[in-house]
């Protein structure tokens, strides 16, 4: 307890303008100091984290530099480690995640924020917001169960039919690869299409609507033309984001995608992906050099996701600022 | 209505209609994940399922018991690291820091955030695998808990943040230090945001398997201790499922069912009872 | 395109304008015609027993305080407040002799334009602003003369014509207000609705668009909604005044503010409250 001179507060607001020694004496210097070393915690663990995996893949940056990234073979028996079939892996079934989620999302976003009412608009929100907390390992489980098959039987021979000519389509299938993997993304990251797009489409102002449909536009026409263009920059970092998410998912895609690593332009070919060949090669990584090949890979993936979310932050706080901001 | 026009308008209801389509399959997506969990794993969850070790391979029956116990241990480990950090780092930055100390601390958080959770497995690996030569479940915890502090840190700063001026200040004015004024007025004020966030947040880590695969690594027996390597719930669903045996993707539905059920009663119960008009942070 | 006076029209139009009002009135074609419209909002009335006249080819200002349903009356007019779900409106108002609520409301909105209270040009060039409506519309011709003879008309044309395709968020607030007017324009509404338009802008800015009103009424039907007497007394031809929702007085302008018939409008518009 404070046995301060005074009976007032005038010994002038707790913001540090108060003698060190009657600070002390309060316990505020204790409680800032102590809080302080853990807010410090959190930087240091982040640089601790870069520092570790810079370090631990030294062995394999310095024998292979550059190459790292454009070497085909990944080859324990010979202690050859390229990233290529996996940073393909990564990009393909990200990129297919997004073509399959992006026109989903913003459609059903654009129905949230324009057309569906508050209270259902909020509540299909919620269940968007729990579709979200489902865990990787529960969509590989669906998807080693349900999608799989489902590839095998009905939409490989649906594609590949009539479409077997293009190198995308060829066959033959397992059921587990590219697309796969790419289809159980693509649920994975609609949920933060939605949330976020919603958001957006919901600060652009109420006079940008009123505006188009005051020159005798119809409802489609005042959201698409003038409504979705408004947010577009909140909705590209909706996708960003999305595929900042892709990129690092493990499970799913380890359970679905094959684990051969395969550079392939089939869609159904098995592959590979950075964060699956990490997940099931790590522990049985037998020398410093594989596993530091396979630090590496985690380092690179650190990379695309940190400067992917970097990016997405800076969009869509852009955005929610215009739709606040009057125009001079 | 001239033609054009009709055209127009049969256009906009189409691609509206269509925008509720996406809206409704997106949606649906949730029922059909618990449906499918329900129907294939549903049958399998009775009294085995809770008490039993796992049965050797190849042999049917069993159950996880020491996967449900080693989540249990985990997360009761993650929480005591990553919830102190988080909450007291929060009230630093709410508090006590200038906006340079602030940004920086939250960028840091911001980027672990962002974290693949296979990396967050690598540094836990490093730091806490290999000077002690075995997995154990002091690594997953670990782990887990590194990726519990982000979202502790950046709620309790906003909770913090939004209690009102005047609640500080009638404290303050009747002589309570700053510490004093934030334990007893400040922090009360805010802690159901607060508890939200670090509910969602354990259910968040709750899910992860990729961080314990090379942490916590597994375990077919009971992990004594902290030192040990130990089943998780997540990580028996990924074995099973991805093994051959009929029986193994049996327990795995159940396991799913009993994870998936979990996590979901938590996330639902911290967006609705513990919230009610408080703006939830997104997972 | 004139609009004859139909004999029906002028018969319903407001009982609290004076003998001579209605006199005038009655000599003229009216563009619109409000009667017997009740607005609620939900349960909560907002217009009471509204009847009032758009005069063809005039301006016509709707006064009034704070809350009077001076902006709810005029949105109605274009059917805008219909965005809201919980809005109803009874009673009946025609465009050309025609009930406007049972028209393709699309349609409508094409021959009754807009121009909002704070200056709303989408994130788009100029040009795109202005062609817009032309576009959607499937208005055909050159699309380029069109969107001139908006902006000249709009008095815009000389400030912009080497920047068209720059953003349209690079111009001053009155410039956006007149390029929101030109976008209005450009689709050749029969009646043009401005909404409180200068009350965001600087004197300068809101005297040119005063000076355009005046000019523009050649061209269409303008009903401006102002909480500026001063303005309603420059720019229009006709006043109606509005108190707690109901219509109180509705007369030509210089009549309303140098004889007002109603004690209440010369309240207002001695400043007795406001």
């Amino acid at each position: 307890m404070a046995t301060a001179k005074t009976t007032l507060p005038s010994a002038g607001p707790a913001t540090g303008s108060r003698s060190f020694v009657s600070r002390l004496r309060d316990g505020d210097e204790i409680a800032r100091l102590t809080t302080m070393v853990f807010a410090a915690t959190v930087v240091l663990i982040t640089l601790l984290l870069v520092y570790e995996l810079w370090t631990n893949s030294a062995l394999a940056r310095a024998k292979f530099g550059f190459h790292f990234f454009v070497t085909r073979v990944w080859d324990p028996n010979i202690d050859q480690y390229g990233a290529l079939p996996f940073m393909y892996g990564t990009l393909v079934t990200s990129v297919l995640a997004l073509l399959i989620a992006v026109p989903l999302g913003i459609g059903a976003a654009i129905f949230l924020a324009e057309l569906a009412p508050p209270r259902i608009s909020d509540t299909l929100q919620f269940f968007i917001d729990l579709l979200a907390a489902v865990p990787s390992v529960i969509y590989g489980l669906l998807g080693v169960f349900i999608i799989v098959p489902l590839m095998r039987t009905v939409i490989f021979p649906g594609l590949n039919k009539p479409l077997g000519f293009m190198p995308f389509f060829k066959g033959p299938s397992y059921g587990v690869g590219f697309l796969t993997a790419g289809i159980v993304l693509a649920i994975m990251v609609i949920p933060y299409i939605i949330s976020v797009s919603r958001e957006v489409l919901l600060s652009v102002p109420q006079d940008q609507r009123e505006a188009a449909l005051a020159l005798g536009s119809t409802h489609w026409e005042s959201t698409w033309k003038v409504v979705v263009p408004f947010a577009k920059t909140g909705i590209l970092g909706s996708i960003f984001l999305a595929l900042a998410r892709a990129l690092g998912e493990t499970m799913a895609v380890t359970m679905v995608i094959g684990n051969t690593p395969t550079i392939s332009a089939s869609l159904f070919s098995p592959g590979d992906s950075i964060a699956s060949v990490i997940a099931n090669q790590f522990t049985e990584a037998t020398g410093d050099l594989y596993l530091q090949a396979l630090v590496g890979l985690g380092l690179v993936l650190f990379l695309m996701t940190f400067i992917l979310n970097g990016l997405a932050r800076i969009l869509i706080v852009v955005t929610t600022q215009k739709g606040s901001g009057v125009p001079t | 209505m001239s033609a054009s026009v009709k055209w127009r308008r049969l256009v906009s209801n189409f691609m509206l209609t269509l925008t509720g389509v996406c809206a409704v399959v997106s949606v649906s997506v949730l029922f059909f994940i618990l449906g499918y969990l329900v129907y294939n794993g549903g049958t399998s969850i009775n009294w085995a399922f809770f008490t039993q070790l796992p049965t050797p391979v190849g042999e049917t029956g069993g159950g996880m018991a020491n996967a449900i116990v080693g989540s249990a241990k985990l997360l009761m480990a993650a929480s005591l690291l990553g919830v102190p950090i988080g909450f007291l780092g929060g009230i630093y930055l709410a508090e006590f820091s200038g906006s340079a100390v602030a940004s920086v601390v939250r960028y840091a958080a911001d980027l672990l955030n962002g974290v693949p959770s296979i990396v967050m497995g690598i540094f836990a690996y490093s730091i806490v695998v290999l000077p002690f030569k075995h997995f154990s479940t002091l690594a997953g915890a670990f782990a887990l808990g590194l990726m519990m502090i982000p979202i502790t840190l950046r709620s309790t700063e906003e909770f913090l943040g939004g209690v009102p001026r005047y609640l500080r200040e009638g404290a303050m004015a009747l002589g309570a230090s700053k510490w004093k004024t934030i334990a007893t007025v400040v922090v009360p004020a805010a802690y159901r945001g607060i508890l939200t966030a670090i509910l969602l947040a354990l259910a968040r880590v709750a899910g992860e398997t990729a961080p314990l695969l090379f942490t916590a690594f597994g375990n077919r027996y009971w992990s004594e201790g902290w030192g040990q390597p130990t089943a998780s719930l997540p990580v028996m669903i990924f074995t099973y499922a991805v093994s051959p045996y009929d029986d193994w993707h049996r327990q795995a539905w159940a396991a799913g069912l009993v994870l998936l059920g979990l996590i979901l009663i938590i996330n639902i119960l911290a967006r609705t009872i513990l919230s009610r008009g408080i703006a939830v942070p997104r997972s | 395109m004139q609009a004859s006076s139909k004999p029906g029209l002028s018969v319903n139009i407001a009982t609290n304008t004076g003998a001579a009002g209605q006199g005038h009135l009655a000599s003229l074609p009216m563009r619109m015609t409000i009667s017997k419209v009740n607005f609620y909002y939900g349960s909560k009335q907002i217009l009471f027993d509204i009847n009032m006249a758009i005069a063809d080819k005039r301006v016509t200002a709707l006064i009034g305080p704070s809350g009077c349903g001076k902006s709810t009356m005029l949105r109605a007019m274009n059917r805008m407040h219909e965005t809201v779900h919980t809005s109803r409106l009874e009673g009946e108002i025609q465009l050309d002799g025609q009930n406007i609520l049972a028209q393709d409301v699309t349609t409508l909105r094409r021959r009754v334009g807009m121009v909002f209270q704070r200056p709303n040009p989408f994130p788009k060039s100029i040009f795109d602003n202005v062609a817009y409506g032309l576009r959607i519309n499937g208005i055909k011709g050159s699309t380029s003369e069109m969107v001139e003879k908006s902006l000249r008309r709009a008095a815009l044309w000389d400030e912009v014509k080497d920047h068209l395709y720059k953003s349209a968020y690079d111009l001053s607030g009155g410039q956006q207000q007149r390029l929101c007017i030109a976008r209005a324009l450009a689709v050749e509404p029969e009646v043009l609705l401005l909404d409180e338009p200068c009350s965001a802008l600087d004197p300068i800015s809101t005297a040119k668009i005063e000076e355009l009103l005046v000019e523009l009424k050649n061209l269409t039907t303008i009903a401006i909604v102002t909480h500026n007497m001063q303005q309603a007394a420059r720019v229009s031809d006709f006043t109606a005044f509005l108190l707690t929702g109901q219509l109180i007085e509705f007369n030509p302008t210089p009549q309303l503010f140098t004889t007002p018939s109603d004690p209440r409008t010369e309240a207002y518009i001695t400043g007795r409250f406001g």
